[in-house]
């Protein structure tokens, strides 16, 4: 968003530095169910962002003056990892990975259905392997179908992708260095059978016009994320399934 | 027990799948919002009459009265003690639920530290807090045998329709076998026939999805214990 640079990030046909149009975001793998000893985990790609979700859960909440005797918390851990990006990263939690995780355990605070735990926690572990703008709704998304796969009940599986404007153009999903030396970055998380907003977050500045344009595109993404979810959860558990009797 | 007219419709469903959206009530695990049926876990979706809802595949152990369990001494108080039953919440067990006459102060005569015992679940209320009970036939510390432990959504397949898979396990295995809801099962009886019974359950617990399980599990039984007057089905 700071910095300055020579560089085209889009040319005169549209193109972007990743050969991506304006509306198209980056490759996108997910794989759920990775870890043996956690509840629930996913594994999830967004083209060079690896990151990795793990849940445990629902579990007697420590310490305890942080129970609530209405409903389950959802306490989230983001967490960069040394070598996730180019300078090393200084280990241990900072002001940006501090409010990340709230922002996390707020949107998934809204689909879990933590009234059917009064005092429990539900502990979200996203670790950011490898960092390529985007991170915080990577880890969103994997986070989600983590939940998923630990078989906690949930209204919805939650979708992240974020939006920007980048040499005057209003882009989807942007890369590091179109997050770098952009304008606008617009995180954006939805619950998809309402549509309804569980995250959203501007760092820059966009005119109104932009913003509309860049929330309707990063929702139609977020719709594309959601099937790719749901698609990792059904392979994850149609194997060798043949009949499932009471 | 009422007849499941569910075979045909076996799909699996993620949390936010419109499960029916022509008027079916939502069943377990299933929440309405604009007329539409949605699944609130993953699992496979379940048709009974007309509601529709969902058999987890996944999930921890929720207690329900009624159950019984199979819990671990956790601590002790003067006159109670915490047991872990393997559930989100902790279970209290005091004194006057017990089978004996426990003096104040004097609970760890009775039950020590790690000693494992098979409870019921007395009440579950609203803020989830759980009361357990000694106090019912069969309930009692256990010694001996050995635990082995499965996701409490494989529970019913152990036991099968009506007990068939877990009567059959005891009759060719000839071990004592007692099934705790909460996933925890305890067995007990000669070394190799636990050995097997231990193996056999791994075997219900990574196949729990196949059909005709009964049948590959007698026989993979038969092939490790070679049964003598032939098992009977109708025992």
């Amino acid at each position: 968003m700071s910095g300055h640079t020579d560089m085209v990030l889009v040319d005169e046909n549209g193109m972007r530095i990743d050969g991506r149009t304006a509306e198209q975001h980056r490759p996108i793998k997910i794989e759920a169910g990775v870890l043996d000893n956690a509840d629930g985990s996913a594994y999830v790609e967004i083209g060079k962002n690896k990151v990795l979700a793990a849940v445990y859960g629902p579990r007697e909440c420590h310490p305890r003056h942080l129970q609530d005797p209405t409903k389950a918390i959802v306490q989230c851990k983001y967490n960069m990892e040394t070598y996730s990006v180019s300078d090393r990263k200084r280990p241990g939690p900072d002001r940006r990975s501090i409010e990340i995780s709230k922002i996390i355990s707020e949107a998934l605070e809204k689909v879990v259905l933590t009234e059917l735990y009064p005092r429990a926690s539900i502990d979200v572990y996203i670790e950011i392997l490898q960092a390529n703008a985007g991170t915080r709704c990577a880890g969103l998304t994997a986070a989600s179908v983590a939940l998923a796969d630990a078989g906690i009940p949930m209204r919805d599986i939650v979708p992240a992708i974020a939006a920007g404007k980048a040499d005057g153009h209003v882009l989807l999903d942007l890369n590091k260095e179109e997050d770098n030396y952009g304008q606008a970055d617009v995180p954006i998380a939805i619950i998809p059978s309402t549509d309804e907003i569980v995250l959203l977050q501007m760092d820059g500045n966009m005119t109104r016009e932009e913003f509309d344009h860049a929330i309707e595109m990063a929702v139609g993404a977020c719709h594309e994320v959601y099937d790719l979810q749901r698609d990792a959860l059904k392979r994850r558990y149609s194997a060798n399934r043949e009949e499932v009797s009471e | 027990m009422e007849k499941r007219n569910a075979r045909q419709t076996r799909e699996i469903v993620v949390p936010g799948d419109v499960l029916d959206e022509t008027g079916m009530k939502p069943g377990d695990n299933a929440y309405v919002v604009d007329g539409k049926v949605r699944a609130s876990i993953t699992g496979v979706r379940n048709v009974f009459q007309n509601t529709v809802g969902v058999i987890p595949l996944k999930g921890c152990y929720m207690p329900k009265a009624g159950d019984t369990v199979i819990g671990v001494i956790n601590d002790i108080g003067p006159s109670n003690w915490m047991v872990d039953i393997n559930a989100p919440y902790p279970a209290p067990l005091h004194v006057s639920e017990v089978p004996w006459k426990v003096e104040f102060g004097d609970t760890s005569k009775y039950l020590g530290m790690g000693n494992v015992v098979i409870l019921k679940i007395l009440s579950v209320d609203e803020s989830r807090k759980i009361q357990v009970t000694m106090k019912d036939s069969g309930l009692r510390r256990i010694t001996g045998g050995r635990i082995v432990t499965i996701p409490c959504s494989k529970v019913s397949r152990v036991i099968g329709k009506s007990g068939s898979m877990i009567s059959m396990l005891k009759n060719m295995t000839d071990c004592r076998i007692t099934v705790g809801q909460n996933g925890r099962i305890w067995i007990d009886g000669d070394e190799e026939n636990c050995d097997v019974a231990a193996e056999a359950i791994a075997m219900i617990e990574n196949k729990a999805q196949s059909g005709n399980l009964t049948d590959a599990v007698k026989e993979f039984i038969e092939g490790r214990i070679p049964q003598e007057e032939g098992y009977k089905e109708d025992e």
